[in-house]
């Protein structure tokens, strides 16, 4: 029994020092590199949309629910941040044709809050009616839900609050923020949101871990045995939903700070199969799994494939090729590849284990010096 | 298999239908309602249950007391599982109560379309409509297991025992996301773990539930059911599939952790072996009609039993 705790003791330390010097990882690159550099930008980008795919995860991996309504959380949590943050200053500018009905402004961190909570409200409201269909059923009314959100929010008689289809901007973000002028951090634009969006992952992952988490994880194995288990179907399905759209409503307010600028064009059911994507890609049911190709899909859209939409592209110059769309087009095949032949995502149903990234490093990556040493050396005895 | 489907009995309704005038067969009935004998645990008191045009359950009265074992037998599509399901909650019987520790728990008269197709008896009896989700019932004290077994099939066996203890928490979301009720967790944990240990399961829980052998499987799905604390365990086929040795083997064992938790059982089975020699009373129901009741010996030799298994003269 010691012995046992010792070992579980050795392990949490394991992985909290992992994360540590990951974290440091991170804060050096960020003082490092100028905020609008390439790197940062996706590494912003993705660790916005790594909270967000997460958010979907729990209910489409954890609880089994298929549900395509993501977009329309993360509109309200993005025009509930910029709604309310916004000083009566900027109103001016921003509302000029209509003007405005909000007068006050709050601090962003409420802000933030509140732009989770009104998600999760609408999430509670629409829960009640569409938690009752199932599987592909369920997908299709949460997708028009998302659409008739979208709809609202650019409703002409809503004007003054969400100012139609105008955009928002001039909202509180991190890189404007003159707390920390003057010190290192003074042009850190990343670290505020690997901050904020490490302790919602936490969250979640304490949610996963917790006896909920398991009653979420019974629901998707199995209803009827999970009912049949004593677990309320309704309530824990309304529960899985309201916390999903709650870390979605967070999710579209970090993507607002990010974007410095919304509107609510943008939040269609393609950001939806953006989310979808990235949650394939990773692993239905695996949280590392959609940080890992959460940041994986913006390197690639952002940065790494860029090149195949203007001009040249690994050293090939083919500008009747690589032109305008064909990133798009490749993309699609890469789904395709993956929904084909590799079902299960990069991390499957498994989360990220330091044993086995400490086996690769100390035993594979030697192996391999190892052969190659032997080779050598072999060489070198026939001279 | 979808429970709730009840398109699924479209295709027994043209096999029945052979039956003939279900008021031929009525007789009237002797049972008072919400009569109940002094160690009752589970009385099942005229429930009839009715798809559309087909009655899967009629007029059934059963009474389990406590600390028995109970069998309900019958040959295939006699209703038993429906039965089972209307007892759980899965269904909602369209006639009929239920009531569990003396209490109430079910009662429904038939309603809408049903008021006009129903053809079962003492429609007029009941007058309220009682029901419960199968999650309330669990909580209750009812715990069941299935005829295809139906375990958490992406989590362990530990994780699969740990999960039924969720119906007794006392923590709400938010103690337990910020992992507020670590007493409890770890209660939970140390109780799953003696669970195993009990079942003879330990050496085996942190293997997939599915990758268990068919017995271990079987086994499993009646710790998971323990471990939501009933007082009345209800098996479904539990030893489905098993050979003679491993039946004897569940007998001993369905003995022991009668005695062990103090249970009232109530178990459908085909293995006339092991119901025989594990039952103190015995149901047989045909066509979802009771047509027996007593112990072991006087069913064996009962006519009506072995007619309904062996078929009657006129049947041809």
């Amino acid at each position: 029994m010691e012995n046992a705790k010792k070992k579980s003791l050795i392990k949490s330390l394991k992985y909290a020092i992992f994360f540590v010097l990951l974290f440091a990882a991170l804060v050096i690159i960020d003082v490092k590199n100028p905020s609008y550099s390439m790197i940062i930008t996706v590494l912003k980008k993705g660790t916005v949309y790594a909270l967000i795919a997460v958010s979907m995860n729990i209910l489409n991996g954890f609880t089994g629910l298929f549900s395509l309504g993501q977009a329309g959380f993360m509109l309200l949590g993005a025009y509930t941040y910029a709604v309310l943050t916004m000083t009566n200053e900027a109103r001016e500018a921003v509302y000029y044709l209509s003007g405005y009905s909000v007068t006050f402004t709050l601090p962003w961190y409420v802000g933030l809050i509140l732009a989770g909570a009104v998600a999760a409200f609408f999430a509670f409201l629409i829960g009640l009616p569409v938690l009752k269909l199932k599987s592909d059923y369920l997908a299709i009314a949460t997708l028009g839900f998302a659409e008739i959100l979208r709809a609202f929010s650019q409703w002409a008689k809503l004007e003054k609050i969400t100012n139609g289809s105008i955009q928002l901007r001039d909202y509180p973000t991190f890189s404007k923020s003159s707390l920390l002028e003057g010190t290192v951090f003074e042009n850190a634009s990343l670290t505020p949101y690997v901050l904020i969006v490490s302790l919602c992952l936490l969250l979640i992952v304490l949610m996963i871990n917790s006896t909920y988490g398991r009653a979420f994880k019974a629901i998707r194995d199995d209803e009827i045995a999970a009912e049949a288990m004593g677990i309320n179907l309704a309530h824990h399905k309304r529960l899985s939903f309201i916390t999903s759209s709650f870390f979605a409503g967070i999710g579209g307010a970090l993507l607002a700070i990010y974007q410095s600028s919304i509107t609510a064009s943008q939040f269609k059911s393609s950001t939806t199969y953006e989310i979808l994507l990235i949650v394939v890609i990773g692993g239905i049911g695996s949280i590392t799994g959609s940080v890992l190709a959460s940041y994986l899909y913006i390197a690639c859209s952002e940065w790494w494939l860029r090149g195949l939409d203007s001009g040249s592209f690994l050293g090939l110059n083919l500008p009747n090729v690589f032109r305008s769309g064909f990133r798009m087009v490749v993309f699609s095949v890469i789904i395709m590849v993956i929904v084909l032949f590799f079902r299960k995502g990069i991390m499957g149903e498994r989360e990220l284990n330091l044993d086995r990234v400490g086996w690769f490093f100390t035993k594979i990556l030697p192996s391999l010096f190892k052969k190659k040493n032997k080779a050598e050396s072999g060489k070198e005895a026939v001279k | 298999m979808r429970l709730r489907n009840e398109g699924e009995h479209d295709h027994e309704y043209v096999t029945d239908s052979s039956r003939g005038d279900l008021t031929f067969m009525q007789e009237t009935t002797d049972i008072q309602i919400g009569e109940l004998s002094p160690n009752s645990v589970l009385k099942v008191e005229n429930i009839t249950m009715q798809f559309g045009g087909v009655v899967a359950v009629n007029n059934l009265n059963m009474e389990v007391n406590r600390g028995e074992i109970v069998a309900l037998i019958g040959p295939n599509g006699a209703g038993k599982t429906t039965a089972f399901n209307v007892i759980t909650g899965v269904y909602e019987p369209t006639n009929g109560a239920i009531y569990y520790n003396k209490k109430l728990i079910v009662e429904n008269k038939p309603r809408g379309k049903m008021k006009k197709y129903y053809s079962g008896q003492n429609a007029g009896l009941y007058y309220k409509s009682i029901s419960k989700t199968p999650d309330k019932i669990t909580a209750l004290g009812m715990a069941r297991t299935f005829q295809n077994i139906r375990l958490f099939k992406s989590m362990t066996v530990f994780e699969n025992v740990l999960t039924a203890m969720h119906v007794r928490r006392t923590s709400n979301f938010f103690t337990a996301m910020l992992h507020l009720n670590f007493s409890e967790e770890k209660k939970m944990r140390e109780e799953t773990a003696s669970l195993l240990e009990l079942v003879g399961l330990s050496d085996v829980k942190d293997d997939l539930a599915t990758s268990l052998p068919y017995g271990k499987q079987r086994k499993l799905e009646i710790a998971r059911a323990l471990a939501t604390h009933p007082k009345l365990l209800l098996l479904d086929e539990p030893a489905a599939g098993m050979n003679p040795q491993e039946t004897e083997e569940l007998t001993q064992f369905i003995r022991y952790i009668r005695e062990k938790f103090d249970l009232t059982v109530l178990l459908i089975e085909h293995h006339m072996n092991l119901v025989m020699d594990i039952s103190d009373r015995i149901y047989v129901i045909d066509f979802g009609r009771l047509i027996a009741e007593g112990n072991p010996e006087d069913i064996q030799k009962n006519p009506k039993v072995i007619e309904a298994y062996l078929g009657g003269s006129d049947n041809g």
